[in-house]
């Protein structure tokens, strides 16, 4: 009887510190006013179409010592479901698509490395991530990428800051609640890069994540830190199977 | 690098009222921002928006700071005859971008 409370007990204690089950699963799209849900689902009224016009110039200028274009080794067509993938391992490092994007930059077209979150960089990887819209987030588990995610999971569920909060407090466990009038969502980068109407324009998910490191008063890591996208993986696996909504509005 | 995205349908009918999109990619700078030295940024937003249709303006409208960057506006005219519509947008900075759009009226 006894041993049979404390497994009950042990079974409840476990279930409160859980992940979200993946039928409860939202998108932040989820927990938009009906305003700004019509102006991410109409290509004419998404800002982001501006930067999508952008990137796909910028895939077919020629750059670099190599004189090449994106579009002279990749057919864009090729491009669907990649963003899905990202971040991934190359050459044993994680990467992130931006991050990916600048490595065929240098290796391949012999061009200066783009500025991360810069207006080229984002314009590019929102016209890659848009030709997977509407795809499921695959993200491969490999026993070579499973550090990398173990040490994401570990970020997301790290106290940090001068508030002593970690990611799952707020995005596991107060999900659906409010903070500051504003709904606290689940945390799931179904739409990056996307247009942020805060921002008045297009940010990253690296943006993203170093407004919640200021909102909880912790030191944010610079673009492109490797802990950025440990947590980025992780939060990518997260939201497995759910679709992406490349280039998203969010308020 | 001045975007600009005009949606409207291409043909109408005679009389049919039309709804007309556009959307200008524009960084806005209020005017009111201070550098980290004191010095105040300079004033950066699209003042005027018109469109004429075939050469007739049919919808203006002043913008001032407060105003959304990248703004998205959203106007009706009916169409009257087949031709051109032409969208200007100006602004501080010499800002002048200009876009034309054809439709065909049945």
């Amino acid at each position: 009887m006894t041993a049979r409370l404390f497994l009950f007990l042990l079974v409840f204690s476990a279930a409160a510190g859980a992940e979200i089950p993946l039928a409860e699963r939202r998108s932040g799209y989820e927990f938009m006013a009906r305003e700004t849900r019509a102006m991410q689902d109409d290509d004419a009224t998404n800002p982001a179409a501006l930067w999508l016009l952008d990137g796909e110039a910028l895939w077919n200028r020629k750059a670099g010592g190599a004189d090449k274009a994106c579009a002279g080794c990749h057919a864009v067509e090729k491009m669907k479901g990649v963003a899905a993938r990202f971040p991934a391992l190359h050459a044993g490092k994680l990467v992130n698509l931006d991050q990916r994007i600048n490595l065929c930059r240098v290796e391949q077209q012999k061009a200066p490395a783009l500025q991360l979150e810069g207006r080229d960089l984002l314009a590019l990887a929102a016209y890659v991530g848009r030709q997977s819209r509407g795809l499921p987030i695959e993200i491969a588990v490999t026993s070579e990428s499973k550090p990398f995610l173990e040490a994401g999971r570990a970020a997301f569920q790290r106290r940090q800051g001068q508030l002593n909060l970690s990611c799952a407090q707020c995005h596991d466990q107060n999900w659906g609640k409010s903070l500051a009038g504003s709904a606290i969502p689940q945390a799931h980068p179904t739409g990056y890069p996307l247009y942020r109407l805060e921002w008045q324009g297009l940010g990253s998910l690296q943006r993203r994540l170093r407004n919640c490191f200021i909102g909880v008063r912790a030191e944010p890591y610079a673009y492109g830190a490797q802990e950025y996208v440990e947590l980025e993986l992780y939060l990518m696996w997260r939201a497995r199977g759910m679709k992406l909504e490349t280039p998203a509005v969010r308020p | 690098m001045t975007r600009v995205i005009v949606n409207m349908p291409a043909t109408a009918t005679r009389g049919e009222v039309i709804e007309i999109r556009t959307l200008a990619g524009h960084e806005m700078e209020t005017g009111f921002r201070r550098t980290q030295t004191g010095e105040l940024v300079p004033r950066n937003i699209i003042t005027r928006f018109t469109c004429s249709y075939n050469g007739v303006e049919v919808f203006r409208a002043d913008l001032h700071p407060a105003v959304a960057a990248n703004p998205l506006l959203s106007f009706s005219t009916v169409a009257t005859e087949s031709g051109t519509l032409e969208f200007r947008w100006t602004g501080d900075r010499d800002f002048n971008v200009s876009h034309s759009a054809a439709i065909t009226v049945v």
